[in-house]
This record gives structure tokens, C-alpha cells and sequence, in this order.
């Protein structure tokens, strides 16, 4: 299925990402370069280019470099995927949030808008809806239209149908949609506490504190030194207490930050923000 | 028949070894896991088929039954000698150049996540010559691709025979790619990884 003859060498990687940072201003040093590479790679044969036409075409063509945005960064998600985490959430987290008058949680690099529906459901169920808001943020905004939307296909919501019987919550996941032919668009009450923007995770900084802020399966994307970065990002906009959600597969391995946060579900990576 | 000279040398030498496995393949993996010694010298990676929701039953059973030490891989970890590595369901694990891993959750390849291409081509970048890969039992036709890749960069790629396995068209793809640069039937590949 992938063309074994395109060849990108280290060096033409890097070349790229100076090109992009000094064109476009995003900064992509600290993403891993092999699924990087692969994500170039991809965008070569989709768009049937060598090498010399992709840089040529992503600095005279403003559409494209939307294009290669979109593609670059990986924006395959699901509603409730890992559905222990969301178990874990309910249990561990909701009580918590519950305890606030109102709760501010931040979905970053929420993509397409499946994660944050997934909160505000196990919100409601936790009868928080009322006073809890979600901000989710991308770099991307062809992701974020499509996020306000709030429509996904009828097929996909039939695969989270599963997980979500995996979380424990009651009803169906088809309960959260209007359903027309094969489309199913996200009922306004779930949409009503949300608000996308576009925020990135490199370069900008804090704008708002935080109960809890997700950031799951964003971090594999991240060499080591951008990840503590970004985290020091998170423990600045968490509250006293605020809790922190990575994904399964994620840990927080840094001395430094090992000694801010506590290990609250180590299996689910959930982890709660000490000292201030 | 015992393997040839000059494959029992590469064997000796090779830092990484690669399984890849799909449909019928989980039995021969199982042994094998069973088989490697302790202080085999290498780093084993293990990439297997399967449904996103089992995850890490296959890694505790493995567990269980092996002598080399066994983890289900996580993001960042370093690979690391005498240590087989199972990939993660709903996860394509890629092998970065400083010698770690790095998970991706992009779209599944050949309905597949995690793919087999997608780590054999990464192993392909990082550990060229260095590295030894075996592609089992599967019905479909993810791995030839990287196998082809291993092959062109250096490594020693092993296609199971396809009258061995349970499903042949896995192995059989990369027969036809080119992508196999032997073919060996099952008892020839534990006798191999059983020399030390």
C-alpha cells in the first residue's frame, strides 16, 4: 500500500521543517521524525509530487500549505477511545470537578471534536453539564470547522458504539445524535459548553486556568525535550489540585515533572497537579 | 535441511530481530517467545494482528511464558538488549533514529493497527544491515512492503513457507515483492533462532 520507491532522506526532512518555520511560521523541530517522514511520505503520493515540487508548491501556494497542515499532523480519533479511561474518569475525576462551582477543562489537540463530545457526555452523566465548559484547541482549522460541526458519519458512530458500552454510562451513544441518512450530528446541549479555537501547543502560551486539561495521543507526536515543554505549559494552566490526562500509552518520565504531578490512575495516565 | 553459513552468521550478528505475525501466526510467536534464552544479546519486536479492544492479554501471556524480559511497548521507550517488545493494539510503533520508539495512531494500514509495514520500514531507516526480520502466517498483505524496504536496506528478511503457514498470503506477498530474501520452512526458523 505505500510506495517503497519514494525516498526522503534526514536531511531533506530537516529542510523541510526550516522551510516551514521560516515560510509559515510552524515550528515542527520537535515532532519525531519517522512518523514525520511517514506523514511526508504520504503526502508525495497523494498529491503525486517529488521532493523539489513540495517545497516549491508549499511556498507558492497558501491553499496547499492548509492541505499539508491537515495531513502532517495526524488527526485520526474516536469517540471513547480507551474506554477504561473514561471508567477511570468517572470515578477518579467527576467527584472532584464537582466540587467547583464551575469547571474549566481544555481539550488540546482535540482534533475533530470526538474527545470533547466524549467529555461533555460523561459530563451530563455525571449531571455537571450545567456548570462545566470545554475548550478544545488544534493548530489545525479545517479540524476545528469541522469540530463546531459536530457531524460525524453514521459508520463511525456505529464503531464508538462498542467502546461506548466499554465506559459503563447508561443509554446508547446513538442517544447523543440526530441521525439523517448516514450522518449523525451531535445534539446542541452537548455543543452548547464548548468552544473551539485554535491554539498551538508549541509556540502559544496560557490562556486560561484549568481543572482539568486532556491531551491524549498528542504527545507521540513529540520528542522528549518539546513534551516537558508543553508540560510545563499544563502545570501553568492547571489549577491548585487541577488534574492532567495523557494517553494510555504516555507517561510522564521527567525527574522534574514526575516531583509536580501525583500519579493518580497510573494505567489511564492520569495524573493531579502538586504544589502550586 | 539446516539454515545455510552465511544466514546463521548474519543471525549471530544481528542487533534487532523483527516478528511479524497475523492470522495463524499467534502460536508459532508463542513459541518462539517460549524458545529465546534469557541473554539472547538482541532486541526482539513483536508486531501482531489484532482487535483494538484485546490489548494486553497477548503481552501477559507472553509475559508469563518467556525468559527474556517482556513489556508491551510504550511512548519513548528505549529499546534495549535482551528485551522482546510487543507492539500495542490501535497503535503503529515506529522506531526513531536515537533508538526509541515513537506510537502513532494515524489510519490503520491493510486494515491493520498496529501494521507491520509501519515498524519494518521504520527498523528499515534506523537499524538497516543490522537488523533480522521474519514475517509469519497472515491473510492479508501487510509486511511485504517492509520487507522489501529491510531488504533493499541491508537486513535479512525471512518469509515463512507458504505451505507452513496457516494463512499464506502474508508470507506469499512478500515472496512476490521480492521482499523475502529467504524462505523457510518453520522448523528452519526455530532451528535458527534456537543457535546460538
Amino acid at each position: 500500500m505505500s510506495d517503497t520507491s519514494i525516498v526522503i532522506t534526514p536531511t531533506q526532512i530537516t529542510e523541510l521543517i526550516d522551510l516551514v518555520r521560516r515560510v509559515h511560521g510552524f515550528d515542527f523541530a520537535g515532532y519525531t521524525k519517522a512518523s514525520l517522514k511517514r506523514r511526508v511520505v504520504r503526502i508525495m503520493q497523494l498529491k503525486k509530487m517529488e521532493f523539489y515540487d513540495l517545497k516549491h508548491t508549499l511556498v507558492n501556494d497558501q491553499h496547499f500549505f492548509q492541505y499539508f497542515l491537515e495531513e502532517i499532523t495526524v488527526n485520526v480519533t474516536e469517540m471513547f477511545r480507551d474506554p477504561s479511561f473514561y471508567k477511570a474518569l468517572n470515578l477518579q475525576v467527576m467527584p472532584y470537578l464537582s466540587t467547583y462551582q464551575h469547571a474549566k477543562i481544555w481539550c488540546a489537540g482535540c482534533s475533530t471534536g470526538e474527545e470533547v463530545y466524549s467529555l461533555a457526555i460523561l459530563l451530563r452523566e455525571a449531571g455537571l453539564s450545567k456548570k462545566s465548559f470545554i475548550y478544545g484547541t488544534d493548530i489545525n482549522t479545517e479540524v476545528l470547522r469541522e469540530a463546531r460541526k459536530g457531524i460525524y458519519s453514521l459508520r463511525n458512530i456505529k464503531s464508538y458504539a462498542e467502546n461506548y458500552q466499554f465506559t459503563g454510562l447508561k443509554g446508547s451513544i446513538s442517544d447523543n445524535f440526530t441521525i439523517l441518512y448516514d450522518a449523525a450530528s451531535v445534539h446542541n446541549e452537548l455543543k452548547q459548553n464548548t468552544l473551539f479555537s485554535v491554539h498551538n501547543l508549541v509556540s502559544d502560551d496560557v490562556f486560561n486556568e484549568f481543572q482539568l486539561i486532556s491531551c491524549r495521543n498528542v504527545f507521540i507526536y513529540f520528542e522528549t525535550e518539546l513534551q516537558e515543554r508543553i508540560l510545563e505549559l499544563f502545570y501553568k494552566s492547571l489549577c491548585p489540585l487541577g488534574y492532567l490526562c495523557l494517553g494510555s500509552k504516555e507517561t510522564i518520565r521527567s525527574d522534574t515533572f514526575k516531583r509536580k504531578f501525583k500519579v493518580i490512575n497510573h494505567k489511564e495516565n492520569i495524573y493531579q497537579k502538586i504544589g502550586t | 535441511m539446516g539454515p545455510d553459513k552465511n544466514l546463521l552468521e548474519r543471525w549471530r550478528t544481528t542487533e534487532l530481530l523483527l516478528l511479524g505475525g497475523s492470522a495463524g501466526s499467534f502460536k508459532l510467536l508463542f513459541q518462539m517467545v517460549k524458545l529465546l534464552p534469557a541473554d539472547l544479546g538482541k532486541t526482539v519486536i513483536i508486531v501482531i494482528h489484532r482487535k483494538r479492544n484485546f490489548f494486553s492479554e497477548i503481552a501477559k501471556l507472553f509475559a508469563e511464558n518467556s525468559h527474556m524480559s517482556l513489556r508491551e511497548i510504550e511512548d519513548k521507550d528505549v529499546l534495549e538488549k535482551n528485551t522482546i517488545y510487543i507492539a500495542p493494539a490501535n497503535y503503529h510503533t515506529l522506531i526513531e533514529k536515537g533508538g526509541y520508539f515513537s506510537l502513532d495512531v494515524s489510519e490503520a494500514v491493510w486494515y491493520s493497527k498496529p501494521s507491520i509495514d509501519v515498524t519494518f520500514e521504520s527498523a528499515a531507516d534506523v537499524y538497516k544491515e543490522r537488523c533480522m526480520a521474519i514475517l509469519l502466517s497472515g491473510a492479508n498483505q501487510d509486511g511485504a512492503d517492509g520487507m522489501l524496504k529491510l531488504r533493499n536496506s541491508g537486513a535479512v528478511t525471512i518469509a515463512q513457507h507458504p505451505e507452513d503457514a496457516e494463512m499464506d498470503e502474508m508470507p506469499g506477498a512478500a515472496i512476490n515483492n521480492g521482499g523475502a530474501g529467504y524462505i523457510l520452512h518453520t522448523d528452519e526458523i526455530f532451528k535458527l533462532l534456537h543457535t546460538q
